[in-house]
């Protein structure tokens, strides 16, 4: 991966800024997207990746981190190989959530919102993710995963490399 | 059972594709708007008492008809999938499984008010409806429904899909245009409203996913026949996410005028193990708690609003008798604390202090005049705020407390925790 502390976009990633930006009468209105690409080649929304996508856009760095800052997606330091963000809101409330945060806290041997000291995974609570039919529930990266007990968590987490 | 419109090809497995849905009757209506004039499918809509799925339950084209007439500047549509009411689900299910059905109402209701660039904003966690929207996009313009001169009409109008990255108030209309710009999610002062002044500066329209995905149904059979679902001031069907303690949980389709109670009883099983019912939250958090026995209440926008409620976004959040409602209280100040953009101070504030009391509350560390503390505050702030998330937190301190006043007296009183 690319590095957050001296960003640069490949050519091929420059063409999709560029295409990103063409589809808004603004083209500041592709900064979220471009941001998502960023966040995907650095791994985390550093103040050096802020400075570069103000540069792609002729905007102010501060401009940048106001937004960049104000959006949960957009990681502000570096996470684990993947993050694993458990559902705290009323629904899976209801349902369990907060056994199942204490099992990922245990099982993982970290607190919420700490990486693994191997880097592999980063344990996050998160507001209502939409899917409460299947609560409790958790996004693991792009996935979502509901009906959670303590026994299908695990075998999540086996699957994580 | 009531009929059903969106619901009808979800148990296909193809039935996100655009073959699926053009062997379904898909993309007629577009064929049918093309022959009526733009003011005239406005009007269509208007008659069929269509109002805004997402929340506010505003009637859609009645909105339409506020771009101002004759205006020469770019319009836009903007779609709304920004779903993010705590317990609410059906857009998400609406975008996975009739994504053409989008893209078709957009086609319409572009058409209905001049737009030739529509978005559709997408929450940032919706990664799998962000790409079966995206395919079926790709689908709708490889077939020419979307593009210039789409079917040989003359008219054009290209769709651009973007993510979000995580703020509930980007569900909030004008939060959402500020995001679409590319700038944090402030919602704006209005009026202006937006569909004299919306994104980029333009006039512009926002719909919830689901409100537009019924446009196709209403353009083919007929406003008649749209109002004639539903009760005297709203038409339709409507997609309600039920989840919590029933026995099966999951998206129900039936008429606006449906009862809570034969929502809960007759669709989704009943309560779950047995237990008795406690406690409704009949649309998404904001919307203010209701008790087992207030249940008999229609679930259309005026139904609710008479029992002191609201239908919001029709996610309906279903507690038995072992739920603690000062515990539910103090996850759902938890969100509006969270969540709070920061721009107005009684929101700011106000979310974060009533957030502390009832944590202290549930830590059995309160005291008795908390809880006349919390609704203090939180009614001082009602109405004073830019936007409606303040007023849509008030709903659940206000109401969890004066409906279960017991319960939290017996918390503080006692100090120790339920």
């Amino acid at each position: 991966m690319a590095d957050a502390a001296r960003p640069e976009f490949t050519a091929e990633q420059l063409a999709e800024v560029q295409r990103l930006q063409l589809l808004y009468p603004d083209k500041r209105g592709a900064l979220l997207p471009v941001l998502h690409l960023a966040q995907d080649a650095f791994g985390y929304v550093s103040l050096e990746v802020e400075e570069y996508v103000a540069g792609l856009f002729d905007l102010s760095p501060a401009h940048v981190h106001e937004v960049a800052t104000f959006y949960t997606m957009f990681f502000k330091a570096p996470v684990g190989r993947h993050v694993v963000s458990v559902c705290h809101n009323l629904t899976c409330h209801l349902m369990g959530a907060k056994t199942i945060v204490e099992h990922l806290q245990r099982r993982l041997g970290v607190d919420v919102g700490e990486t693994t000291p191997d880097g592999r995974v980063t344990l996050l609570t998160v507001e209502c993710l939409c899917a409460c039919e299947v609560a409790p529930m958790m996004q693991v990266d792009d996935r979502y995963e509901g009906l959670l007990t303590p026994d299908k968590v695990d075998r999540i987490l086996e699957g994580l490399r | 059972m009531a009929e059903t419109i969106f619901t009808r090809n979800f148990h296909l497995a193809d039935s996100h594709t655009l073959e699926r849905y053009r062997a379904t009757g898909g993309y007629t209506a577009l064929d049918k708007a093309f022959r009526m004039e733009p003011a005239a499918i406005t009007e269509e809509v208007k008659k069929s008492n269509l109002r805004g799925l997402g929340g506010a339950a505003f009637p859609t084209g009645v909105k339409w008809g506020f771009i101002p007439k004759g205006s020469t500047a770019p319009k836009y549509l903007v779609i709304n999938a920004d779903e993010g009411e705590p317990g609410t689900f059906k857009d998400r299910y609406l975008m996975e499984r009739d994504p053409h059905a989008l893209i078709e109402g957009m086609i319409i209701a572009a058409r209905a008010i001049d737009s030739h660039l529509g978005f559709i904003y997408i929450r940032g966690e919706y990664v799998q409806p962000w790409r079966v929207v995206s395919a079926a996009v790709r689908e709708a313009y490889g077939a020419g429904y979307l593009g210039k001169n789409i079917k040989g009409s003359g008219f054009d109008f290209d769709i651009v899909i973007h993510r979000g990255a995580g703020a509930y108030i980007c569900g909030e209309e004008t939060g959402l245009l500020s995001s679409l710009e590319g700038k944090k999610g402030w919602p704006k002062i209005k009026p202006p409203f937006p569909a004299v002044k919306g994104a980029f500066g333009h006039p512009t329209i926002v719909n919830n996913v689901e409100t537009i995905a019924s446009v196709p149904h209403i353009i083919n059979r007929g406003a008649e026949w749209f109002a004639g679902l539903g009760t005297r001031t709203q038409g339709g069907t409507r997609l309600y996410s039920v989840s919590g303690h029933v026995a099966k949980p999951g998206v129900v389709e039936a008429s606006v005028s449906i009862t809570l109670r034969s929502l809960i009883y007759d669709h989704c099983g009943g309560i779950a193990g047995g237990r008795k019912l406690k406690a409704v939250v009949p649309g998404g958090s904001s919307a203010p708690i209701l008790t087992a026995d207030e249940i008999d209440v229609t679930m259309d926008a005026d139904g609710l609003k008479n029992v002191g409620s609201m239908i919001g976004s029709a996610g309906v959040i279903v507690m038995d008798e072992t739920v603690s409602i000062p515990e539910a209280l103090m996850v759902v100040a938890r969100f509006y604390a969270h969540e709070s953009c920061g721009q107005c101070t009684p929101c700011r504030e106000s979310t974060g202090w009533i957030y502390k009391m009832s944590r202290r509350i549930v830590e059995g560390k309160g005291r008795k005049e908390d809880l006349d503390t919390i609704i203090d505050v939180a009614k001082r702030g009602a109405g004073t705020t830019i936007c409606a998330f303040y007023d849509g937190a008030v709903g659940p301190y206000v109401s969890y407390i004066e409906k279960f006043r017991e319960e939290f007296e017996a918390l503080v009183r006692s100090g120790t925790s339920a």
